[in-house]
């Protein structure tokens, strides 16, 4: 068990960090035809042409794990899950452009 | 142990058909999934809707369920009959997982070791048996301070976790965890061996917290980027002075250009969140009059009568 005086460091999975789909697989603990899947119906996006020189920023295991969660949850297919994920980043994009102009007219 | 209603928690009655449950589900977690809803407690109310479906989606718990009468209120005090479970014929043998964080009342009933689970009749990581453990994902909320900062934070979990006697139940854990410098929003942080336990001497499996920044008083951040809205003058925005300017590394002075608009944002090179390269701070103006006085009403005055403007002008007649 872990003391709370003892101090965990982590692995930062973000943009800076490239994996190839060996290691991406081993994070999601997912077959490697499943990927393939994913970057097939553009859910996320390799660099590289083939699959055995593909890699993926590890900031796409987010975008990969929610994919999972939203095809077990709801019964979403892949280009589905694809457009939610798009538009969910819309949104984000939009909610943060309105804040900002709610700033500057409310005060 | 408290009773779960989980007819109410899918809004249906108590005679409904497989297919009306199939579309209760589907529409509420639509409503409350965690990655789509905007709902607060959608996680919590999208693992009971789980907890509901999965009673009763399976004709077999659900007759079980039913069987326990539709006298029992939500919430109300519960502990199940002595003979629960007899006369009915089960499924078993996929030997799954139940998902973690249901409620006692599900995992006393239908858990894995109650006679609806998978796990009877075999030992747990017997016959030279190996798994690695469940990998999980938390999120976790911090201050935009500690994201620029870093630094040792306590992390507050809740922990599904198996008992001696088979349950499933939700333990509260905290974790002391350092927290990168430059963490943004929805980045992951893998903790090695932090996930469940391995089954059979396998490996434990890992833990990935979910980054999320709590809002801040003055300052909206995109990836690395802070945003900030300054209030000036309208004589420092038309003048250009050197105004004062918070920034998450303290405040620093920034120089108006001359003729500055409300509206126009200016840049602070660097002043965002660490990283290579670090994120810059934008800083959007905001023209702010003084308070009415006597004084300032002459001086406005004078302006009408001296300074040319039409600000409607490009509106046409």
């Amino acid at each position: 068990m872990n003391s709370i005086d003892r101090i965990l460091e982590g692995q930062m999975l973000d943009e800076t960090v490239w994996l190839d789909i060996g290691q991406f697989c081993a994070h999601l603990r997912v077959e490697r035809h499943w990927i393939v899947e994913l970057v097939d119906a553009g859910v996320i996006e390799p660099h590289g042409p083939a699959p055995e020189a593909w890699s993926f920023p590890a900031s796409a295991l987010v975008r990969a794990r929610a994919t999972a969660r939203l095809v077990n949850d709801l019964g979403v297919n892949l280009a589905g899950v694809a457009l939610i994920l798009d538009l969910l980043e819309e949104r984000r994009r939009l909610e943060h452009r309105l804040e900002e102009l709610e700033r500057l007219l409310v005060r | 142990m408290r009773y779960k209603d989980y007819y109410q928690v899918m809004g249906v009655p108590r005679g409904a058909s497989q297919d009306e449950i199939k579309r209760a589900y589907r529409k509420l977690a639509r409503k409350y999934h965690p990655d789509v809803s905007k709902e607060k407690d959608a996680e919590d109310k999208f693992k009971e809707l789980q907890e509901a479906h999965e009673v009763l989606k399976d004709p077999e718990k659900r007759a079980a369920y039913d069987q326990l009468g539709e006298n029992w209120k939500q919430g109300q005090d519960f502990r199940p009959p002595p003979d629960w479970g007899q006369g009915f014929e089960f499924s078993r043998g996929h030997g799954g997982e139940e998902p973690g964080g249901f409620s006692d009342f599900f995992s006393q009933l239908f858990g894995q070791r109650s006679p609806f689970g998978g796990i009877h009749g075999r030992g747990r990581a017997g016959g030279g048996f190996a798994a690695a453990g469940q990998d999980h994902v938390a999120r976790v909320e911090i201050d935009l301070e500690d994201a620029y900062r870093g630094g040792a934070r306590t992390i507050e979990l809740r922990t599904p976790e198996m008992t001696a006697d088979g349950h499933v139940t939700v333990k509260p854990r905290a974790l002391r965890v350092s927290i990168p410098a430059g963490v943004t929003e929805g980045q992951q942080i893998r903790l090695a061996g932090q996930g469940s336990p391995g089954i059979g001497g396998g490996p434990a499996g890992d833990l990935y917290l979910e980054v999320t920044i709590r809002p801040h008083r003055l300052f909206k951040v995109e990836g690395r980027d802070v945003s900030l809205t300054l209030p000036v003058a309208p004589w420092e925005a038309a003048l250009g002075e050197t105004v004062a300017v918070p920034t998450l590394g303290g405040t620093v002075d920034m120089r108006l250009p001359a003729g500055a608009r409300a509206g126009q944002t200016l840049r602070l090179r660097g002043r965002g969140l660490p990283g290579r390269p670090p994120g810059d701070q934008l800083v959007l103006l905001k023209v702010e009059l003084p308070p009415d006085s006597p004084r300032a009403r002459q001086l406005f005055e004078q302006m009408k009568r001296e300074v040319p403007f039409d600000p409607r002008a490009g509106l046409g007649k």
